[in-house]
């Protein structure tokens, strides 16, 4: 078993023929993620790289291939346009790696999946990755290792860091998330720990966050709660300024809310082993499995 | 991106909100002849800068007369609050006020919709009294798909009058300020303070609105509006290069790929005992040309005495970055040292491009911290 993807997944690239969109969707195949349908509008009938068919619309690649998990790399300025599509699908799993997308076109945007009973990964996320089963996003596949440890990271770079960690000195991966860097996302922290905790082939779940908002703090009192795994916890943007969005929407200190000391501290509170560098990341795991 | 006062009570009035009449001035020539139009009867001159506290700043001053408004002019133009130069003032006649309260719009992250606050505890700093008498700010999440409706609006705006007929005209206000909100794609619409006059009137004295960067590609007449006269000069340069840049206080210049390992390279530099010079994110597009200009834009700060590049080659190849350093390092010269870290896609080629330019190339983060901290103190 893994987190969200498996070799079950079914995935549709939206934007598939785009400069971004084929060149992951090529990296996907390459792993062995089954990519059964493309999505262009305008290029419906065509085939990509001779093998994976084109469709107008999500409708009509859902239909035609069964396809159960979405993944977005449209841009900005239609990608809450393409979420919207993917959810009346009806696929359950649509996962947004675009960037920039309005809040306000997300305060929309959710209710609506919730409504659908869709999940959203993203937006302004590097997706996810099952090690050696299925990847869906833009993780580089060379540096992950199947294994044990769940990984869920609001970063993007940041997460490789880590796992490539992990992963050169013994510790694979068991799925890594990518939850997102934006303010209003469709799957947090807590979703994540919890499908962690329940997963039998996940030993120990190591937990990236970083400036702004109160999510790793409710994911704090979760892990005290709920969780009998081990969880170790890293915080980026100790020496970020109040008040500047720090590259990613949702890393921003509101007055005294929001900063890493007080993640840090609810982390420790709730009994969750904090790294104060990347490095630390293996010694703590090895500590507590 | 913030916007001056000015403009967002231009956007609130647009939107229907009673506002005062009030006009922007550069020169202290202007300051006195808008005050004179006002006629008779005391103004108001107001600093117009992206900084909070500018009363305690002295950027606000009421002038009885002309000649006053000038002379306040003259001090507060030019004035320095929180870092930012004072280039303009805002002229307005000074309110006749009976009370003062708050109206606020932002997008909560926890429950993920837009949520109203208001306090009668206005004209102060709202995040004061959420920290001390929360009790004290009413809260609505509004629900995106319906709007603020009627009922909930003068709810709340029960909560600050008595008289009906001003909670009535309160309510409306609310309403015209949601539509404002989502029709500029703002994060944060505040009147503070919203006022009733002596004669029972309701309206906005001082606004902050604050726009999502995400909606400015398409709204022009909005990203129109960005002053960048209010901007440190090398983050301008950098948003122009397409990098997010943010100046700091340190000696360690640093140039990382991705938002998050950024922020962790700059806490390690403080872990070794260092202090970063900057936030920089070259993002993960490959481009030497934004490896150039980033190298331009850390250079330009004199207080920078060791620049260091963390790289985690994904999406972005490291033999790229490479490519860049080498270019920038041809087309002007350091004169501060230089520690590369690349791992990643197509580490081996980066290495062997700086390499043969005769940069040493390390692929583990904390030596390369630890070696630009050391660089940066010797310096």
């Amino acid at each position: 078993m893994s987190v969200f993807i498996d070799q079950q997944t079914r995935l549709v690239v939206q934007g598939i023929t785009g400069r971004d969109g084929s060149f992951h969707t090529r990296q996907m195949i390459g792993y062995g993620t089954k990519v059964v349908a493309g999505v262009t509008p305008g290029k419906g009938g065509q085939l990509f790289d001779s093998v994976v068919p084109v469709f107008d619309t999500v409708a009509d690649a859902v239909r035609e291939t069964q396809a159960n998990t979405a993944v977005i790399y449209v841009p900005a300025a239609v990608a809450a346009s393409a979420i919207f599509e993917a959810a009346d699908a009806g696929v359950p799993l649509i996962v947004c790696i675009t960037e920039g997308i309005a809040v306000l076109d997300m305060t929309r945007v959710l209710p609506y999946l919730h409504e659908r009973g869709a999940r959203l990964i993203g937006p302004n996320c590097p997706g996810l990755i099952s090690p050696a089963r299925s990847k869906v996003g833009i993780i580089p596949g060379n540096i992950c290792r199947p294994g044990r440890v769940g990984v869920v990271s609001r970063s993007g770079t940041l997460t490789y860091e880590i796992v490539h960690q992990l992963s050169t000195q013994g510790l694979g991966q068991s799925t890594c998330v990518g939850i997102g860097g934006d303010p209003l996302i469709g799957t947090n922290f807590i979703h994540c720990l919890s499908a962690f905790q329940a997963d039998t082939e996940t030993d120990a779940v190591v937990m990236i966050g970083e400036i702004g908002g109160t999510d790793e703090q409710q994911a704090a009192d979760f892990v005290q709660q709920a969780m009998t795994k081990p969880v170790i916890g890293f915080i980026a943007g100790q020496t970020a300024p109040p008040g500047r969005r720090m590259g990613h929407a949702g890393a921003i200190i509101s007055g005294s809310s929001g900063t890493a000391a007080e993640k840090m501290a609810a982390f420790a509170r709730a009994g969750i082993a904090v790294m104060k560098r990347p490095a630390d990341v293996v010694p703590l795991l090895k500590e507590r499995l | 991106m913030n916007l001056h006062e000015y403009q967002a009570r231009d956007i609130l009035r647009r939107h229907g909100i009673p506002v005062p009449p009030g006009e922007v001035a550069t020169t202290t020539d202007e300051a006195r002849a808008i005050a004179a139009r006002l006629g008779p009867g005391p103004v108001v001159v107001k600093a117009q800068v992206h900084a909070g506290g500018r009363g305690k700043a002295g950027g606000v001053k009421l002038a009885a007369n002309p000649a006053e408004a000038a002379a306040h002019a003259a001090k507060i133009l030019g004035m320095t609050i929180k870092g930012f130069t004072v280039r303009r003032v805002l002229v307005a006649p000074a309110a006749d006020i009976a009370s003062e309260s708050y109206v606020g719009i932002i997008v909560d992250r926890t429950s993920q919709r837009p949520v109203l606050m208001v306090s009668a505890a206005g004209g102060i700093d709202i995040e004061e009294v959420a920290a001390r008498t929360p009790e004290k700010i009413h809260r609505l999440a509004v629900d995106p798909r319906y709007g603020l409706l009627a009922h909930q609006a003068l709810g709340l705006a029960l909560k600050l009058h008595r008289d009906i007929a001003q909670a009535r005209a309160t309510a409306d206000i609310m309403q015209r300020l949601y539509a404002a909100f989502y029709a500029v794609g703002a994060s944060l619409a505040e009147i503070n303070p919203l006022v009733t006059t002596r004669d029972g009137a309701v309206a906005a004295l001082d606004a902050k609105i604050v726009i999502d960067d995400n909606e400015l590609d398409r709204r022009p007449e909005i990203a129109a509006l960005r002053d960048t006269s209010a901007e440190a000069p090398s983050e301008v340069a950098a948003r122009e290069a397409g990098l997010t840049f943010i100046k700091l206080d340190g000696a360690v210049g640093c140039c990382v790929n991705g938002a998050g390992l950024a922020m962790a390279t700059m806490d390690l530099v403080k872990y070794y005992g260092g202090a970063p010079a900057n936030f920089l994110d070259i993002g993960g597009s490959s481009n030497p040309q934004k490896v150039v200009s980033a190298l331009q834009i850390i250079t330009a700060d004199a207080s920078v005495r060791a620049i260091l590049f963390n790289i985690f080659g994904g999406i972005t190849r490291c033999d790229d970055v490479a490519t860049g350093i080498v270019q920038a390092t041809r087309a002007f010269p350091l004169q501060v040292p230089l520690v590369i870290r690349l791992t990643g896609t197509n580490e081996e080629l980066a290495v062997q491009i700086l390499t043969q330019a005769g940069f040493p190339a390390l692929t583990d983060m904390d030596e390369a911290v630890k070696q630009a901290v050391a660089q940066a103190k010797a310096a």
